[in-house]
């Protein structure tokens, strides 16, 4: 395990592990994200995509490990699930796209100098026209839109979006696909919890595989291999109120990387199979591992 | 037909009284407008029993007097604001939770102190306020509470905003969402001990929220929602006063009665989802 600063630009996981009440959604994640990836973080629900992201702003403390960072925290631009903003309270689709431009004036300087940048994201997201709307009478697809736009103004380094496609239409999510592509072009890191694997093989370049336990982590089309989402499902989901202590020590790692695939694969070797089905299994195995 | 001017032409005190109602009529509502978006209307009535401690054991330490009570409300909100804000954020208890917990505690010790020696006539004193007795010392605190709640309201208008829709979004960009939290909680408690002053403990919330809920049915945005609850504020203290003087009501409760009324009028009539706005129903558009 290499420690030290990360090169700059750079985020290095060391051992890291993220959780809830002492229990790890994220467990011993050892790897870098480098300046530039386009890393798309798949795995079932539950494997701890969304911690993972909320421990790389630093909104969630690491139970053991760590997470260096080759940026400040507050660098890192974020879009959390759409259901985690309360879309109710009476604010413009200008006013949410302005919240983006913070770092740049904080809480009191005035937002006029930077009306046509506001103007420009909301262009590039096509949502012209909309400025006056409140947020609570814009579609799921507007509203992402909107997020989006808020993304752009941060004109952040690294960008992390979390499920940014659930809940949008086809053509919504081709349109923010381009933009993120031209993110990647411009050099940014960006890093997004994905579900549909046809999208991340058809997007992005690299891939994390999570299940609690990372799977695997590299080029996309050998870490989207059935071997490795048959072990990514029988890993997740798996909450047990009695576990032991973790001992931290490798052989226990390398049982859960390396066990045999057992008789569940063919239940997981097309695309959609994954993330349901097979918790009885899943839970006694996790057991055994945990034990 | 009544006199509404000739009152506060003749009579000083209900001219001090306006003055009063008026300063709390433009400081209140707009915290109580934050309070009703972010789902804590119910917050400040809690916090309000929670002033009582405080201002019983300035009022047994210094009888009727403004600075000791006002200090001890002041000290008894804060402290139960913060105590329920450190609880939230290091155990598992919501926010609602340990705030009923804390004020429960803190009214309780209130009522306690209070029975230990005042009369009855004491505790509805401090329950049904003096508005008709403002002196200078009340009319300037009046004043000083509305000109601060006014520029910390605009000094954390930005981040309160932002803390209310998307608080994650907050954090990642800013720390200041915790300290904005708290000021905008001391803005609540202020207000109150103002209030209490004015209109006692029991009503100093209606004055806070019963605008801010009215104008819910008036104002779409933000940027209209804190006048127009100014607005009616200052309506509803100008009628509840003057409807006191001629019918000889207690002052307080004519004051939120008042306010009350307006928030039924806005309810049936009010162009953001009034009642008869919805039975008339007007034909949909066409995109």
């Amino acid at each position: 395990m290499s420690a030290g600063a990360p090169t700059p630009g750079d985020i290095r996981l060391n051992c890291l592990t993220l959780g809830y009440d002492r229990h790890p959604a994220v467990h011993h994640l050892d790897g870098t994200i480098r300046r530039g990836d386009l890393l798309a973080l798949v795995g079932p629900n539950g494997a701890g995509k969304s911690t993972l992201l909320k421990g790389l702003i630093g909104d969630i403390p690491s139970l053991d490990g760590q997470i260096l960072r080759g940026m400040p925290a507050r660098t890192l631009a974020y879009l959390p699930q759409a259901d985690e903003i309360d879309r109710s309270f009476p604010l413009s689709v200008l006013d949410l796209a302005s919240m983006g431009l913070w770092r740049r004036s904080g809480a009191w300087r005035s937002l006029l100098g930077h009306r046509g940048a506001v103007q420009r994201a909301l262009e590039a997201v096509g949502l012209s026209g909309f400025e006056a709307r409140p947020i609570g009478t814009l579609s799921g697809g507007q509203f992402q839109r909107a997020l989006f736009a808020r993304l752009i103004l941060q004109d952040a380094q690294v960008i992390l979006l979390d499920e940014p496609f659930t809940g949008v239409d086809a053509r919504t999510t081709d349109d923010l696909i381009a933009l993120i592509r031209t993110w990647h072009g411009e050099g940014r890191t960006i890093v997004a919890a994905l579900h549909d694997l046809a999208q991340v093989r058809a997007h992005f370049p690299k891939t994390l595989l999570l299940a609690r336990e990372p799977v695997a982590w590299g080029a996309t089309a050998s870490v989207l291999s059935p071997q490795n989402l048959a072990r990514a499902t029988r890993l997740s989901e798996a909450w047990d109120e009695d576990a032991a202590i973790c001992a931290h020590d490798h052989a226990h790692a390398a049982a859960g990387l390396d066990a045999p695939g057992g008789g569940h694969d063919h239940a997981h070797a097309h695309e959609h199979g994954h993330g349901h089905g097979h918790h009885h299994s899943a839970s006694t195995e996790q057991r055994e591992t945990a034990a | 037909m009544i006199d509404l001017v000739a009152p506060f032409v003749e009579f000083g005190f209900m001219r001090r009284a306006l003055v009063g109602c008026l300063a709390l009529s433009i400081s209140a509502p707009p915290v109580g407008v934050f309070l009703m978006l972010r789902r804590m209307s119910l917050m400040s009535e809690a916090m309000s029993h929670a002033i009582l401690p405080g201002a019983a054991v300035g009022f047994l330490v210094a009888g009727l007097s403004l600075p000791a009570m006002t200090l001890g409300g002041l000290v008894a909100g804060l402290t139960v604001a913060l105590l329920a804000g450190l609880v939230t954020r290091s155990t598992v208890i919501r926010e609602d939770a340990s705030l009923a917990a804390f004020y429960l505690i803190s009214l309780a010790a209130g009522v306690l102190l209070v029975s230990l020696r005042g009369s009855q006539i004491d505790l509805l004193h401090i329950l049904f306020g003096t508005v008709l007795a403002l002196d200078d010392p009340a009319l300037l605190l009046l004043g000083g509470i509305a000109t601060a709640t006014l520029f910390g309201l605009a000094l954390i208008y930005r981040p309160l905003v932002m803390e209310c829709v998307d608080p994650l979004f907050l954090r990642t960009v800013s720390r200041s969402g915790g300290p904005v939290h708290y000021a905008f909680l001391g803005l609540v408690v202020m207000n109150l001990v103002g209030g209490f002053q004015a209109l006692g403990t029991l009503l100093a919330v209606g004055l806070m929220l019963l605008p801010a809920i009215a104008a819910r049915f008036w104002a779409r945005d933000l940027g209209t929602l804190i006048p127009a609850s100014m607005l009616i504020a200052v309506l509803a203290s100008f009628s509840g006063l003057s409807l006191s003087y001629h019918l000889d009501l207690p002052t307080g409760p004519a004051i939120v009665l008042a306010a009350g009324a307006l928030y039924l009028v806005s309810m049936l009539a009010g162009p953001r989802g009034g009642l008869l706005y919805r039975l008339v129903k007007p034909r949909h558009l066409e995109a």
